[in-house]
């Protein structure tokens, strides 16, 4: 799997999915148009400071409320490469590893990692390297079975295969 | 070791003689729910999976209602997307305006989840179901699309917190007030992962109704799922309901809990959750004085029957605040008419309230009275985060139908009491 490389855009606990895009861009599902109005109601700097291949963090239950895949959907048309976080709120957490989005929990990452730091993810050991503090941390790496869904690029691509 | 509810209803479902939590399983869905929302997003998955059908025309229900009726051209291009999808696969559950209703209070009341059923919805909200006795979790569109290629998913098994109800609840309280003083007490990430078990001799003095609003808001607290065990209450509401098989699934008397809370209804007093959170819950008396400008009374949590019923035994030969718009939403065609058969739109409207046709509309600042900069709500809704109902400085109380109504008449929130 790729890795992720990126400075670190921060946030607290509770992310929920209204705050990632609010329903009232929820007319269209063209992940272009969502990424636009990505973190607007929490962050409305984002779209402009946002790089691609940074990496969001953040604390508790991050993607809490709506089961808007929306929401992981505009997360990585932003640019974002990964998302690592305290925990995830569970609809969140499925929807990103069924379209690809990586995430990583990392209790230790979330809290010591500050706005800006420049940080590396190596996706298969879980690895988490704060090159401005010079400090690594170890993720929660993913059960196989999730590990196949990502290697598929997301849920659908896992189908495909296994319809063969 | 052995199982809860909901791992047992999972264990059935996935062919096993047992299941445990963190186990990842892949179990058979009775139903498959998408919205107006997230199906477009599941049919362009679904098309992607190169399929020309899905796994079974009735065990899918599509409802338009979030941005329903259309609010703007684009909403209206999404459902002409959905009702053209759900014409050529067949899907016998679409349903249409004049029809349609909020899905959540919608499925139960067409019979199409009963007790045993695995439900997949893609809507947070879908765990209501499990007023039920059903195992039923929202999922996003993708997860939509493979359940209706398949007619399966993959769950981790959760575990489980036990909540051992007791007691009778007072007047003005209801099931809203029961759930926001659990959310309020664990946090909105307190089940996180986990299911949410309802038992004990009190669940006997909750009303369906009462329990759909419970299992409703288990989403608010983090949970897979929220759950009741079977009573008679479930076997009339299904009888009067449902001509679909049901299956009845308790916990083991040995399985085992990540927490058990004793609940004593009868100390429940009503709740309100301040913003920007659920969690954020002050009892009535500790409100202190809250200018509103909005009052909603609706949604997939309270635009039941009997929510409808409480609203006008408050509005009742009073007025609401000349400060408020009071707006109230029956959450499907079947309330509607039964509120008009039985005179509550006279009360609403001689109080100066409006009445909607079904919709979502407001409980997620789609349409249908969306809050400016620094106005203030009272809704009876589920969500009280940044910006849901409207502007991202805007403000939403979630309280139970009879606070909503008193606070309607009081101009700031108010219990029923001081009315």
């Amino acid at each position: 799997m790729m890795n992720a490389h990126g400075k670190a855009i921060k946030y607290g606990d509770n992310v929920d999915t209204d705050v990632i895009i609010p329903a009232r861009y929820l007319n269209t599902s063209d992940p272009e148009e969502l990424a636009k109005y990505c973190m607007e109601d929490i962050d409305k700097d984002f779209v402009n400071k946002v790089c691609k291949g940074d990496i969001m963090v953040a604390g508790k239950n991050f993607g809490c409320g709506s089961s808007r895949e929306h929401a992981p959907i505009a997360i990585k048309a932003s640019g974002i490469s990964c998302v690592i976080a305290e925990t995830f709120a569970r609809i969140f957490y499925r929807n990103a590893i069924n379209i690809g989005l990586p995430i990583v929990e990392c209790p230790e990452a979330a809290e010591d990692i500050s706005d800006g730091d420049e940080v590396k993810v190596d996706f298969d050991s879980g690895i988490i390297t704060n090159v401005t503090k010079s400090k690594t941390y170890k993720g929660v790496p993913f059960p196989r079975f999730m590990q196949e869904i990502m290697a598929a690029d997301g849920l659908i691509g896992y189908i495909r295969q296994n319809k063969k | 070791m052995g199982m809860t509810m909901t791992q047992k209803i999972l264990a059935d479902h996935a062919g096993l003689p047992s299941v445990k939590a963190g186990e990842l399983i892949k179990a058979r869905l009775d139903m498959v729910l998408g919205n107006d929302i997230t199906t477009p997003v599941a049919v362009k998955e679904f098309r992607k999976i190169g399929m020309d059908k899905v796994f079974d025309k009735e065990k899918i229900a599509i409802v338009p209602d979030h941005f329903t009726p259309n609010k703007d051209i684009k909403s209206a291009e999404q459902v002409k997307f959905i009702r053209e999808f759900a014409k050529e696969m067949g899907i016998v559950n679409y349903f249409e305006i004049g029809q349609m209703g909020v899905e959540h209070a919608l499925l139960p009341e067409k019979g199409l989840v009963v007790p045993g059923d695995v439900v997949i919805g893609a809507d947070s909200h879908t765990c209501t179901y499990g007023a039920l006795g059903a195992f039923s979790t929202g999922i996003g569109s993708t997860d939509m699309a493979a359940g209706m290629a398949t007619g399966e998913a993959w769950f981790k098994v959760p575990e489980a917190i036990k909540f051992v109800l007791k007691g009778k609840p007072g007047k003005w309280v209801s099931g809203k007030d029961v759930i926001l003083h659990i959310i309020g007490m664990i946090g909105v990430d307190g089940a996180l992962y986990k299911s949410m078990e309802f038992v004990g001799e009190g669940v006997a003095n909750l009303s369906m109704d009462d329990r759909f609003a419970m299992a409703n808001m288990a989403i608010e607290a983090g949970g897979k799922n929220g759950i009741f065990e079977v009573d008679e209450k479930t076997l009339q509401y299904v009888k009067e309901h449902s001509t679909k098989e049901y299956r009845i699934f308790k916990a083991d008397e040995d399985a085992e809990y990540a927490a058990i809370y004793e609940i004593d209804l009868a100390c429940v007093k009503p709740t309100v959750a301040f913003p920007h959170l659920p969690s954020n819950t002050r009892t009535i008396d500790n409100v202190g004085e809250v200018k509103i400008d909005q009052v909603i009374i609706g949604s997939c949590t309270n635009g039941r029957i009997e929510d409808m019923r409480v609203a006008a035994e408050i509005l009742k030969g009073r007025k609401v605040h000349p400060d408020v718009r009071c707006i109230i939403i029956p959450a499907t065609q079947k309330i509607w008419k039964q509120s008009m058969s039985e005179g509550l739109f006279d009360i609403f409207i001689d109080a100066g309230a409006a009445v909607s046709t079904p919709t979502c509309g407001p409980c997620l600042g789609g349409h249908m009275g969306i809050l400016a900069k620094g106005e203030r709500a009272v809704a009876t809704t589920n969500r009280n985060f940044v910006g849901r109902m409207g502007h991202p400085e805007s403000e939403v109380y979630l309280a139970s139908p009879a606070i909503a109504a008193a606070s309607a008449i009081a101009g700031r929130i108010a219990s029923p009491e001081e009315v």
